[in-house]
């Protein structure tokens, strides 16, 4: 194993002499249900294993890989951000627009990851700071991402002129599409800070025991800020790439997008009490829950069924996850 | 000597039959047999992580025993959850409370049953029989005040007042009164006594071998998960034979006081006001003195110390580090002064539960030792932690142990361990050995002395007389949220301590 693959399966260097079975379930465990279920759909699923079909897998995980990433942070700090799609639509909208004003693909990507700041720090400082309930406050800035989306875009989609700016999205680097390539660096970038970084380390210690972390000296008000800007930047991110593949920013896509980030950590074991977070847990359910997605809609299967679908997982998740707690006690 | 002796039935009301418990890496209990006849009191002693808390979870359902069983009346009982075993008559009055802050205190006596009258809730009835049921522990408690405003004396007495409530048969107290005041404590054994008379069978855990000695009617000795001995009766059984069965060793003079040479004033407090605080208070302490900060429950000891950590926000008043005003606004300025807290509730203000041992320890230090451009150096944390666990004996499978799997005695290790791996000038301590034993408590003391002797400057709050005058070098006395006086080691004796703290 090298120092990234490490980092990938979320185990610290050092604790490789205690590996015993029990260990290897809870940090594989998730990842092994993956590969069942891949082999299932591989087997039962026609066309499922196509190299079509895998590309168009491959892309449909990418956004929600980078999107669990950084919500991985939230919940690992025992919160959540309901903001993400929101503000995957309103980047989106905002990088197209600017590209369009003033042709610079450069500065429309910045404007559209700035508008990831601006919401990750309103919702930053509001619950950090002001100490508002962090799902009122994402409530509300998933509200106004959405309005400010629609304005900006004048109400419908806004198609993209400069073709510079589909590189991100369209292109393949060594048969792979470009957005792929993103959300593995985003799984390694995330992985090092929940594991390597001070910063990593204090999440989960808030998500512990936030008053034991703050008097142990943990900067708590600031690094909570700190999560939802990075959160904010991650959405806002996935959210350029998003409008370059479609070639346009639209502002009523990613609607409900926040399910699918929770339900992405939860299913692969982050525990929505806070306190425990890895890289692999998120992988792992980023990749359940897109095969998933991706076997209905082989299968046909009717899209209200999907909800349903969806909802199932993410009750039997949580289920898991508290079942999982108690039994560790 | 007990309080009195009763004809003892042939067959022990509550049985521990086998009993083990494991957690991954460790074995907390291990093949456990006792039995305990109904109409006495029994102690239950040993050395922090002896096993006595484990056992008590086992005997409330929030544990299920690895093997083994527990028989009450004769008749076997397995427990799943809490709620089994306080149907079968069994109220555990644990160390840490389990209550819901925000309800009144009426509420959290009777939460799950209610009176109610046409489906809703009959408040008249409940503040009644609330009333009734405090009367006889603690009649200054208001059953409409939100219970988190109470201290946690009085805390202690709603629990103890609700499995009277719920008329259990078996009760277990888990050091019941590390935080009440003398008089409350006089009430306490009153209760128990009076439980005892009319046939309930009582387990009492607790450090304090006096309390032992008059309160119970037989004990039993752990350590190590295993039970050592039972003894049925308390009359040929002196205090240095049961510490000598816990530890193997004897514990002659636990506090070890010599005197010190003090340098320089360190820490000047000047008119400290906040919450809590009723006066303004001033003080002020040498490097490698030890300064006792002793006080009832609720006479804003704890208040001060979070004040002076920053853990509070003050209202007015100055902090002073060797003679320089110094900003304190949060504990992270504190800490970057070199001035550290070890809280009295580890639980909710010290650990990090899931965390590991190895976690817990570096949280604090690695900040200014342990890495560069905030990522982790992972050899660094590694070296210190196992250090750490080295210096202070923390009994643990292992550095990545999660904390929470740990006994309250080697937790606390680990929070001093987190100080220990970095430079400090002055020391809050909290209670530093509330709940914490024999054994573990005279290891602390000697850690304590150890930081004073190399000029660290102690402040230790406290509400244990014995302690206060075994460690400190300098005493001030808090009472109802002002400072009552300062004494000097030389000039102070329980009585004169006593009556500063006690209210006027």
């Amino acid at each position: 194993m090298n120092l990234s693959e490490k980092i990938m399966a979320g185990t610290p260097v050092s604790s490789f002499k205690t590996l015993d079975t029990s260990v290897l379930l809870d940090r594989a465990g998730m990842l092994l249900v993956f590969v069942a279920l891949f082999i299932a759909c591989s087997v039962f699923v026609d066309n499922f294993l196509s190299w079509r079909n895998m590309a168009g897998l491959s892309l449909a995980i990418s956004m929600a890989g980078m999107v669990s990433c950084s919500m991985l942070l939230c919940i690992a700090s025992g919160n959540f951000d309901l903001s993400v799609g929101s503000v995957i639509a309103a980047s989106g909208c905002m990088a197209a627009v600017v590209i369009n004003l003033t042709g610079s693909v450069v500065i429309g990507i910045l404007a559209g990851l700035g508008l990831g700041v601006v919401v990750g720090l309103i919702n930053g400082f509001v619950f950090a700071k002001l100490g508002i309930n962090a799902f009122i406050t994402t409530l509300a800035t998933m509200q106004m991402a959405r309005g400010f989306g629609y304005i900006i875009a004048g109400g419908k989609a806004v198609g993209i002129t400069n073709s510079d700016f589909f590189v991100i999205g369209t292109t393949y680097f060594l048969g792979l599409p470009t957005p792929v390539w993103l959300t593995l660096a985003t799984f390694v970038v995330f992985g090092w800070l929940i594991n390597y970084t001070e910063f990593g380390r204090n999440i989960l210690a808030i998500g512990g025991n936030e008053e034991a972390a703050r008097l142990a000296g943990v900067p708590v008000v600031r690094t909570k800020i700190w999560i939802f800007v990075i959160h904010g930047v991650m959405s806002a991110l996935a959210g350029v790439v998003l409008a370059s593949r479609m070639t346009s920013g639209q502002p009523m896509t990613a609607i409900g997008f926040e399910m699918t980030a929770i339900s992405a950590c939860v299913l692969g074991g982050v525990s929505l009490a806070g306190g425990i977070g890895k890289i692999s847990y998120v992988i792992a359910g980023v990749l359940i829950l897109g095969t998933v997605e991706n076997s209905m809609n082989l299968l046909n299967i009717n899209p209200f069924y999907q909800y349903l679908v969806r909802g199932t997982i993410l009750l039997v998740a949580v289920i898991f996850d508290k079942y999982k707690r108690i039994s560790s006690i | 000597m007990a309080l009195g002796s009763t004809v003892q039935p042939s067959t022990p009301y509550l049985e521990f039959v086998h009993i083990s418990k494991s957690f991954p890496g460790v074995r907390a209990l291990e093949d456990v047999s006792f039995g305990v006849h109904s109409g006495s009191v029994r102690a239950l002693v040993g050395e922090n992580g002896a096993g006595k808390s484990t056992l008590l979870k086992v005997l409330s359902g929030v544990y299920r025993p690895t093997s083994g069983c527990l028989k009450i009346d004769g008749s076997e009982r397995t427990f799943s959850e809490t709620s089994d075993s306080l149907a079968a008559g069994i109220s555990v009055i644990y160390q840490e409370l389990v209550t819901v802050p925000k309800l009144r205190v009426a509420e959290n006596l009777f939460l799950g049953h209610l009176p109610r009258r046409r489906g809703m809730v009959d408040y008249r009835r409940l503040y009644e029989d609330a009333r009734h049921a405090l009367d006889s522990l603690a009649d200054d408690i208001d059953p409409r005040t939100p219970l988190g405003r109470l201290s946690i004396g009085q805390q202690q007495m709603t629990e103890i007042a609700k499995a009277l409530t719920r008329g259990s048969r078996i009760l277990a107290f888990d050091e019941p009164t590390s935080s009440l005041s003398a008089r409350e404590i006089e009430k306490l054994f009153a209760v128990i006594s009076r439980l005892r008379d009319e046939g309930r069978t009582i387990l009492y855990v607790s450090h304090r071998m006096e309390e032992i000695f008059r309160i119970c009617d037989s004990a039993t000795v752990f350590k190590d998960g295993r039970h050592v001995e039972t003894f049925n009766s308390m009359d040929d059984l002196t205090q240095d034979i049961l510490i000598n069965r816990m530890v193997g060793r004897d514990i002659k003079d636990v506090y070890n006081y010599s005197p010190r040479t003090h340098g320089d004033v360190t820490i000047e407090v000047r008119n400290m006001t906040g919450p809590g605080l009723r006066k303004p208070v001033s003080l002020a302490a040498r490097s490698g003195e030890i300064l006792g900060l002793f006080g009832l429950v609720g006479a804003g000891r704890t208040e001060l110390l979070k004040l002076i950590y920053g853990a509070t926000r003050r209202a007015g008043g100055e902090i002073l580090l060797n003679g320089v005003p110094i900003d304190i606004g949060t504990p992270r300025d504190a800490i970057d002064h070199g001035i550290v807290f070890c809280s009295e509730n580890r639980k909710a203000e010290g650990i990090i539960p899931l965390g590991s041992v190895q976690e817990n320890i570096n949280i604090s230090a690695r900040r200014r030792h342990g890495h560069r451009f905030g990522i982790i150096n992972e050899s660094w944390e590694r070296r210190n932690a196992r250090e750490q666990v080295r210096a202070l004996d923390v009994r643990t499978p292992g550095l990545e142990q999660k904390l929470c799997n740990l006994s309250g005695g080697n937790q606390q290790k680990v929070i001093l361990a987190r100080w220990l791996s970095d430079q400090m000038t002055v020391i809050l301590f909290d209670d530093p050995t509330r709940g914490i034993d024999g054994g573990a408590r005279s290891e602390i003391y000697g850690l304590i002395r150890s930081l004073a002797e190399r000029g660290v400057t102690v402040l230790m709050g406290s509400s244990d007389l014995p302690e206060v005058l075994g460690v400190s070098d300098r005493i001030a006395v808090m009472r109802d949220g002002s400072l009552s006086g300062i004494v000097e080691r030389t000039d102070a004796s329980e009585q004169k301590l006593l009556s500063m703290a006690l209210p006027v």
